[in-house]
């Protein structure tokens, strides 16, 4: 019996990083963070009553915030920079090029309310695009942790990973089913093998890629399901090795479909292992104001979405 | 301590270099570089409280970032002249395979450079975050930082000086470049920067006013500044200095921000700049 996975409680993956983030702070003294005026909706909260003399407000100024943590970094602190992933990247995507990418710099951008499941607030804050951008960047971690514990353990991880780190996470509650599993950075985890096909999931879409496995399951549909949470730098390895049984791949991510996982993954394969790619992502297109679940399902990235796309691979 | 007539020496020698690395590799921005000899001369040479080998934490010394990075030449000879780096490999200025890139960067491993500037508007709030990191190791170092004139049009760097003020930063000491000149011409007819030690205060900082290019007021105001650190306040030095400073037909002409002088040009500048320290 593969399935363990079963969701024990719901918990957005931003309060998996409060957790991580305070953590990380209690184990070393050099953690820093600071906030652009959103600590509560970040988590951040907790680390700033335990440890206000290493927390810095910064006001809604993001530019200034990423100057400020090359500069902390560059004195020998690790900060957290905490705000939400649409101001985390494009807003500040300079500053971050060349004040912390090309200057090597060892800063950890926490970045909440990634993607539709943001929700209400709409397109304006929706970004779909901000895995594409950090990972071009040279010498960028990206990771996207798929529940709350898994973000609560890339948190903690982030602080010993010499090096700019983009951690990628979101607002809703979401099904926690990952606690009893380790988190490397870098290290791809299996959560199901199979052999007629390989899908990669990343973020929220590991659950629903889950749901559909599930139910494939149902129909005699044998999958092989493996969570990418770092994006970069890529377990190369454990995709090959799984494509080179299945020959097939469906890749799922909340995000643009040029620039993020799945075309990570493609790069692999055409390089040295050609095979079919479906691609579960939004189709070049901008969010909307709706519920999580809803723009989800109107967005292609829902459990349906999944199953459709496998069921095409196998035609 | 080195004394002021030796510092102009010293100065004249980083303008003599400034004019060669440019001429060399026929790009780069010599016109506010010479502008700030006396500064850079200054600072490295008297005023920052500096450890040799560099190390890029800086514990327990004073740090300084430029955000104007595009005056790399003056930087790169301030910092082989005063031991960072081997005087000869000013002669890689520009070129492939350099530590010393076009603008200054940490990415080749240069010692002395402690970020990467060149995209303008974000060197003061590096030197923020800087500052306030020493201040939570109770490190008695201080943060320098210098910027350009035209740079302040930037956004970012309205946010830093709000954000220095909210945290009474008071080891840190921003000087900027006032030469009036940017590349497409002076300030004021690009966008005017107004009343700048106005704007300055009302941010609440502590402005002090300095004649860039007379070695003993930037010494003197460098002094007055460091006594003013320490205060609850960040400090600003607003530093009139004349672009091309020391090169009769560069002074004061902002055609000279991003052109090197062909071999006619620098053979009548070298004329005027005594070779005091020996040339690279």
């Amino acid at each position: 019996m593969w399935d363990k996975y079963q969701s024990t409680k719901k918990s957005a993956t931003r309060n998996g990083f409060g957790e991580g983030f305070l953590e990380a702070g209690r184990n070393n003294p050099q953690v820093v963070g600071l906030c652009a005026d959103l600590i509560g909706s970040l988590k951040m909260d907790a680390f700033e009553k335990e440890f206000p003399e290493r927390f810095f407000q910064t006001g809604v100024a993001e530019a200034n915030m990423m100057g400020m943590a090359a500069g902390m970094a560059t004195m020998g602190k690790i900060p957290y920079t905490g705000t939400f992933a649409n101001f985390s990247t494009g807003r500040v995507y300079d500053q971050i090029r060349q004040s912390i990418a090309y200057s090597g710099k060892n800063v950890k951008i926490c970045a909440s309310h990634a993607g539709v499941t943001l929700g209400e607030d709409g397109a304006t804050h929706q970004i779909l695009e901000d895995i594409g951008m950090m990972k071009m960047l040279p010498g960028m971690c990206v990771i996207n942790p798929a529940d709350a514990s898994q973000t609560k353990k890339a948190a903690i991880a982030i602080s010993n990973y010499k090096g700019p780190v983009y951690l990628r996470f979101g607002r809703p509650d979401w099904p926690v089913f990952l606690e009893n599993e380790e988190f490397e950075i870098g290290k791809a985890l299996v959560l199901k093998e199979g052999k007629d096909l390989s899908i990669f999931a990343t973020g929220h879409m590991l659950w629903q890629a889950l749901e559909a496995v599930r139910i494939l399951e149902q129909e005699g549909i044998d999958c092989e399901l493996i969570n990418i949470h770092t994006i970069k730098p890529l377990d190369e390895q454990a995709i090959l090795k799984s494509v080179r049984k299945t020959n097939r791949v469906v890749s799922c991510e909340e995000h643009q479909r040029a620039g993020g996982l799945g075309d990570s993954i493609a790069q692999v394969l055409v390089r040295y292992h050609p095979c079919r790619q479906e691609y579960v992502a939004v189709n070049d297109t901008f969010g909307e104001s709706g519920k999580p679940l809803e723009l989800l399902e109107k967005y292609g990235l829902g459990v349906s979405d999944v199953i459709k796309s496998v069921k095409k691979i196998l035609e | 301590m080195i004394p002021i007539p030796e510092l102009k020496r010293i100065a004249t020698q980083i303008r003599r270099d400034i004019i060669r690395q440019t001429s060399r590799c026929a790009s780069g921005h010599p016109g506010g570089s010479l502008g700030c000899a006396e500064f850079f001369t200054a600072l490295y040479f008297r005023i920052l409280r500096k450890k040799l080998p560099f190390s890029m934490e800086g514990k327990g010394e004073d740090v300084f970032f430029l955000s104007n990075g595009h005056i790399s030449p003056v930087f790169y000879s301030a910092l082989a002249r005063s031991g960072y780096f081997p005087v000869e490999e000013l002669n890689t200025f520009r070129k492939i395979n350099s530590r010393l890139q076009g603008h200054p960067t940490t990415h080749e491993g240069l010692p002395g450079v402690r970020m990467s500037s060149g995209s303008l508007g974000q060197g003061v709030s590096v030197a923020l975050g800087a500052a306030l990191a020493k201040r939570l190791d109770k490190d008695p170092g201080l943060v320098f930082a210098l910027t350009g004139d035209g740079e302040l049009q930037e956004g970012q760097i309205w946010e830093a000086l709000m954000a220095a003020a909210h945290y009474k930063i008071d080891n840190l000491i921003v000087t900027v470049d006032w030469n009036g000149q940017q590349i497409d011409g002076p300030n004021d007819k690009v966008i005017s920067l107004g009343n700048l030690p106005g704007k300055w205060e009302s941010f609440g900082w502590e402005v002090l006013l300095m004649n860039g290019n007379d070695m003993e007021d930037v010494i003197s105001t460098f002094e007055l500044a460091i006594s003013k650190t320490g205060e609850k306040k960040p400090v600003v030095i607003l530093m009139k200095t004349i672009m091309g400073c020391g090169v009769d037909f560069m002074e004061g002409n902002y055609k000279w921000h991003g052109v090197a002088p062909n071999a006619e040009q620098t053979e009548i500048a070298l004329a005027q700049l005594e070779e005091t320290l020996g040339d690279f």
